[in-house]
């Protein structure tokens, strides 16, 4: 299975928009992590505007597909694509961050739509995604599960629990996302606590491995509907992407972890993310 | 009059292992998970009677908790089994954050609650885990004195919408509530109505407690007494009408004085009716190894060293 390139352009375009309400959310609330939220930009968009089996005007849908946003702090990229799919305004997205906000620092499944699982405390998703997929296996419901990981997450000795007994129960109903954007908060994170060789350990824990461009939105597709096909044990993608993703002053490093942009920073990130699709 | 019968011996992790199996066949909502204890905490019984319920998760109590929650979120009832002492410590965060925090429907049973864990000292001892559950919002606390008590507060758990953390007991204890007894979440049950000395004791202490109220009356004290197995929320009627009788009160548990029930009394009787207080359960250390008999007398956790304190506030109130 493939994307016309009409398609292609179409997700494109709705994550563009997405990268440029992260800026504005995190530039206004003064708060947020915006390099985790801008590389996880397209896997985010491919997941909410393709692949998952949602309905934005039934957020409870029991049927629906299940995402777990495991590396929490990057609510703003949710929330913005959340938004983008229906599930929320636009114009509540400015309230992120702020005293009695319903879109918290970090994702509270009671209070935002479409939000399937409360996350932030970071390696806890890929447990919560196992329960759920053993959960819809029991109810013999046709649902598949999504859990997305940030790179440093993968540093919690849970995560490695949890891809152990998602082995051993054969959760072929669950894909796991890498967003390998090499960056931690204090730094790479082959300096902080090696990762490398990533593929090996998932694959020595009885995991399908796929990895993709994590910004070519064709890629990450194929991939994601190659994930759904494998039978008998679990699927890990490993996305590979660039920190704070589409502004050229962000991207790659760890000083925009959680840094907001200035005003003059923001109007130079809109301009670039205009300028690059010709806006 | 509740009256102990010693001819009823059961321990309280054996009574719950035994109606967990129960409600299996009545609810099959229910899925349990196991962390490797599945023989000493008695959730085998389930085990053997619905293995494709029963999801053996491994030592990793942390990921357990989480199973769970996506379990709850997909509709089932999921009982989260192991010791207390790993429950509370090691799974803290996971319980807190994915489980209380998103309010899911998971039941957290913590086996050998307090001193009892057959000789296993300090490591294997939980005198924590109702203080670190009671600061976890959303959370229920409850813990039975004996094995009529836990079958109906299991059910009772398990009726509930939410998440609930249960404490029982390794020892085999004799049984108080036959005959006429109904558990409801939340509140306390008046044991002795004396108005010399307020004891309030949750757990399996309450059997100690009552033996202590025997040895107080052999010395002329009239005490009244007040059995929580709810923890959280507290009956604070029931305890501030304990105060207000007695005008003493000693609290009893098998815990740390710090954060359990002599802290949640004290909350409450420092709001609403200050009362002069004392406390018996675990001093602030650590505990060690020893027989379920030696570890009473040595901290003081039996009827001797329950009616001892008791006397003490007594004669304080007295002027004696």
């Amino acid at each position: 299975m493939s994307l016309t390139d009409q398609e292609v352009e179409a997700i494109r375009s709705r994550v563009r928009n997405v990268r440029e309400n992260v800026l504005r959310m995190i530039h206004n609330a003064a708060s947020g992590h915006v390099g985790g939220s801008l590389s996880a930009a397209e896997i985010l968009g491919v997941l909410y505007f393709k692949v998952l089996r949602v309905d934005p005007q039934n957020p409870d849908w029991p049927e629906r597909d299940r995402f777990v946003m495991s590396k929490g702090h990057a609510s703003a990229g949710y929330y913005a694509t959340l938004a983008e799919a229906g599930f929320i305004s636009p114009a509540e997205l400015l309230t992120f961050d702020c005293i009695n906000s319903r879109l918290q620092g970090h994702p509270d499944k009671n209070k935002t739509p479409g939000v399937d699982m409360s996350t932030g405390s970071l390696g806890q998703g890929l447990s919560v995604g196992c329960g759920m997929a053993l959960g819809a296996r029991l109810k013999n419901l046709d649902v598949r599960v999504y859990v997305l990981l940030g790179d440093g997450e993968l540093n919690e000795g849970q995560v490695w629990e949890a891809a152990m007994s998602a082995a051993k129960y054969g959760l072929d109903n669950l894909t796991a996302i890498v967003d390998r954007n090499n960056v931690q908060l204090v730094g790479p994170t082959e300096e902080n606590m090696p990762l490398e060789p990533l593929e090996e350990k998932w694959k020595a824990f009885g995991w399908e491995v796929l990895s993709a461009d994590g910004h070519d939105i064709r890629d990450l597709y194929e991939k994601l509907i190659r994930a759904r096909e494998i039978k008998g044990k679990p699927a890990v993608l490993i996305a590979r992407t660039m920190k704070g993703k589409g502004v050229s002053f962000m991207e790659g490093t760890a000083a925009w972890h959680s840094k907001a942009p200035s005003d003059a920073e923001l109007a130079m990130a809109l301009r670039e993310l205009g300028g690059e699709t010709g806006v | 009059m509740y009256k102990i019968r010693y001819d009823m011996l059961m321990s309280t992790r054996e009574a719950f292992g035994k109606m967990l199996a129960e409600l299996g066949a009545r609810d099959e909502r229910i899925v349990v998970l196991d962390a490797d204890l599945a023989t000493s905490t008695r959730v085998d019984i389930f085990a053997k009677k619905f293995p494709g319920r029963f999801f053996e998760m491994g030592i990793a109590e942390q990921n357990m908790v989480g199973y769970a929650a996506g379990l709850a979120s997909m509709g089932f009832v999921p009982v989260v089994s192991t010791f207390a002492a790993f429950a509370s410590r090691r799974a803290c965060d996971q319980v807190s954050i994915s489980v209380a925090y998103p309010k899911m429907n998971v039941k957290i049973v913590g086996a050998y609650g307090g001193s009892f864990c057959g000789k296993g000292g300090a490591t294997h001892q939980a005198y924590e885990d109702i203080a670190i559950m009671r600061a976890i919002p959303n959370m229920i606390i409850i813990s039975p004195v004996d094995g009529i008590e836990t079958q109906q507060a299991l059910a009772e758990a398990i009726e509930y919408d939410g998440p609930v953390y249960f404490r029982t007991a390794r020892p085999d204890t004799p049984t108080l509530f036959a005959g006429d007894y109904r558990f409801e979440i939340g509140r306390g049950v008046v044991l002795r109505e004396g108005e010399d000395v307020a004891m309030i004791s949750t757990g399996i202490l309450t059997l100690d407690a009552l033996e202590a109220a025997g040895i107080l009356q052999e010395q002329g004290i009239e005490p009244y007494l007040l059995h929580v197995p709810t923890l959280k929320p507290l009956d604070r009627e029931a305890v501030v009408r304990a105060a207000t009788t007695a005008g003493v009160v000693v609290t009893v548990e098998d815990h740390s004085v710090i954060g359990g029930l002599g802290s949640a009394v004290a909350e409450v009787l420092s709001r609403y009716r200050p009362t002069y207080m004392a406390m018996v359960g675990m001093e602030d250390r650590f505990g060690e190894s020893g027989a379920d008999a030696e570890l009473k007398e040595k901290y003081g956790l039996n009827a001797a060293g329950i009616a001892k304190k008791a006397v003490q506030m007594y004669r304080a109130k007295k002027g004696l």
